[in-house]
């Protein structure tokens, strides 16, 4: 084991071969998805007919991103314990989902979560301040999707990064274009299947080898490199800094668009409220075993070697499916991890699509009067056009540190998508102006706030001091738009919504019309 | 005739059904967000207590860890099992007697 020389970076014939199978399936799906996708509903929704249980894995698939898998299982095997703490604050917000916002969600919109917004306020202001809010949530995330699965690629296959950008933009634009959200949601369910098998087959061979039982796996991390692993590091220091980190996950979790969207896939508020269930428990177990796959690569591949190979462990998981299951083995979840990127932008570009077409397209430059086919159209050519735009910026941010803008998305869907869209649902007073503010406050502040931060002031400027003590600005950005809604709309009201709001209220809770 | 919008939201068994609905998911929510930001201030100012070693190779952090995932999943568990239950069935009510009253 000593001695242990990587193929990684070689072209895997393994890893070839399941990943032309993965994308002639999802080509093929695609394919049929194209002719049953005619209508709007059919390409943002998949016409609603998809099962609560479906689309609990698509929503899985959705948010178990190469980055969590390759990152999360890299990051418990440099720094042991930390890596688990990390891994709790991405999953605590699926509950609050379930509990604010999902059935309301639901009953109130039909393709993006600004319909709940605008359901009873001004479709134009609401509209394209919305769209400001998701589009730069989906952009921030791609650029971070993006880049990183550049570097992935690069590492895992020997590919250059340039190549993997553009192979990665063309067959996701190729599922999302012609196969919208039918196809789209079938590439995360065998993808979020693939990575589900991929990651228990891996724990189960780490596990074989410490009689089954995680805890002689740990004794023995906890004998090669000391107790320090099994305890908590320098993650968690400041305790605003931490707070703050986990408002931005929690309730960021709660804004993501592509998420949100999701709830529009399956036919009612109960289908919707069983896919937030087996969405949360797949991503639990997901996260469980990513933590036993980072002690496992400790241990059994060794700090020195994962880190000789990326700094920052990404290679960790890839590194211990050969120790543990030779070449073939490797291919396998090599072929599984390049998989995970391509659902993952995939949905994300459909997200952007849906609000560049039906929100700004539609109900601001239409007036809401756009024939199926012409939005359609629209939607298409969104798509491509949001598609070129995540390769340019793939290849623009080459070698740039985007980590950060992971928690800007979530930063930035916590404090502009969250607060008026909870607002929104729960308060009768709550006005158009005040909409507008709460969004521009919250985008605006975390967009200045986390330049300000040491993050990007100290880390990327180069700066000695930052300006913003606080690394994610989520505390101040979402309570400013907190604020900011509730002192908008007690400024300027809006009686014509308030007296919308009785009807509103039936369809949230009953999920039915009435006059 | 149908009931309109403000008659129904007035009506006591609406009323009744939108603070059921509250009820429980404040008490879910508030039990969420106090075992996860208790978990990280204990980090944030005491990391020494999640460091004790209770069990070779088992930190006191490990499986209060793995109680905040598990918890996390447990309560959408919970929430599911109380709306397809008490929350659909008040809602089928209300809904019966909204189509007998058109």
């Amino acid at each position: 084991m000593d001695q242990f020389t990587s193929t990684i970076g070689q072209p895997n014939l393994t890893s070839v071969l399941f990943f032309m199978v993965f994308i002639s399936i999802t080509l093929g799906i695609t394919y049929f998805a194209a002719k049953r996708t005619r209508t709007t509903a059919d390409f943002y929704t998949a016409g609603g007919g998809i099962s609560g249980f479906q689309n609990g894995l698509a929503l899985a698939g959705d948010y178990m991103s190469a980055a969590s898998f390759l990152g999360i299982a890299g990051l418990v095997s440099l720094k042991g314990y930390d890596g688990l703490i990390y891994s709790i604050g991405f999953l605590v917000g699926w509950p609050l989902i379930m509990f604010l916002i999902a059935e309301p969600l639901r009953n109130l919109g039909k393709y993006t979560f600004a319909d709940v917004v605008a359901y009873r306020l001004s479709q134009k202001p609401i509209r394209i301040a919305a769209s400001v809010g998701s589009l730069m949530t989906v952009c921030f995330y791609l650029i971070a999707q993006m880049v990183g699965s550049g570097s992935l690629i690069k590492m895992m296959f020997g590919l250059p990064y340039e190549l993997a950008i553009v192979f990665v933009g063309a067959v996701m634009i190729a599922y999302v274009l012609f196969g919208g959200m039918l196809a789209t949601t079938w590439v995360q369910i065998i993808k979020a299947v693939l990575l589900l098998t991929g990651a228990t087959v891996l724990v189960i061979m780490v596990l074989s080898k410490f009689g089954m039982n995680p805890v002689n796996l740990f004794a023995a991390a906890q004998a090669k490199y000391g107790a320090k692993v099994l305890a908590p590091g320098g993650l968690v220091s400041n305790p605003w800094d931490a707070v703050s980190l986990g408002l931005a996950l929690m309730f960021g979790t709660a804004g993501l668009p592509h998420i949100l969207m999701r709830f529009y896939t399956v036919p009612d508020a109960k289908a919707a409220r069983k896919s937030v269930f087996v969405a949360t428990g797949f991503i639990a177990f997901f996260y469980i075993l990513t933590f036993i796959i980072g002690f496992g690569a400790m241990v059994l591949v060794g700090q020195d070697v994962i880190s000789g190979m990326d700094k920052g462990g990404n290679m960790a998981a890839l590194l211990l499916s050969e120790v543990t299951g030779g070449t073939m083995f490797l291919g396998f979840i090599a072929a599984v991890a390049f998989a995970t990127i391509l659902a993952v932008v995939a949905g994300l570009t459909l997200a952007g699509a849906t609000t560049l077409s039906h929100d700004l397209y539609v109900n601001v430059f239409r007036n809401g009067r756009a024939a199926e086919n012409e939005e359609v159209r629209v939607a298409k050519i969104a798509t491509l056009g949001l598609g070129v735009l995540a390769v340019a910026l793939g290849l623009a941010f080459k070698g740039q540190n985007v980590a950060f803008m992971v928690g800007l998305a979530f930063a930035i869907a916590a404090s502009a998508n969250f607060p008026a869209l909870l607002l929104s649902i729960v308060w009768r007073g709550f006005s158009t102006f005040g909409a507008v503010c709460s969004i521009a406050t919250g985008t605006t502040l975390a967009v200045v706030l986390i330049v300000l931060s040491p993050t990007v002031w100290v880390d990327i400027l180069q700066h000695p001091m930052a300006i913003f003590p606080l690394k994610n600005p989520a505390l101040i950005s979402m309570s400013g738009a907190f604020f900011a809604g509730w002192l908008g709309s007690v400024i300027k009201r809006d009686e014509a919504a308030e007296a919308r709001y009785a009807e509103q209220k039936v369809r949230a809770y009953l999920g039915v019309n009435v006059e | 005739m149908r009931k309109d919008a403000q008659t129904i939201i007035t009506s006591p068994e609406f009323q009744a059904l939108v603070a059921i609905k509250w009820f429980v998911s404040a008490i879910l929510t508030v039990i969420m967000l106090g075992a996860y930001f208790g978990f990280i201030l204990v980090l944030a100012f005491d990391k020494t207590l999640l460091s004790t070693i209770i069990a070779d190779g088992l930190s006191l952090g490990i499986p209060v860890g793995l109680f905040i995932i598990v918890l996390a999943w447990a309560l959408t568990g919970v929430y599911v099992f109380w709306a397809n239950n008490a929350y659909d069935n008040a809602v089928a009510n209300i809904r019966k007697a909204l189509k007998r009253s058109e």
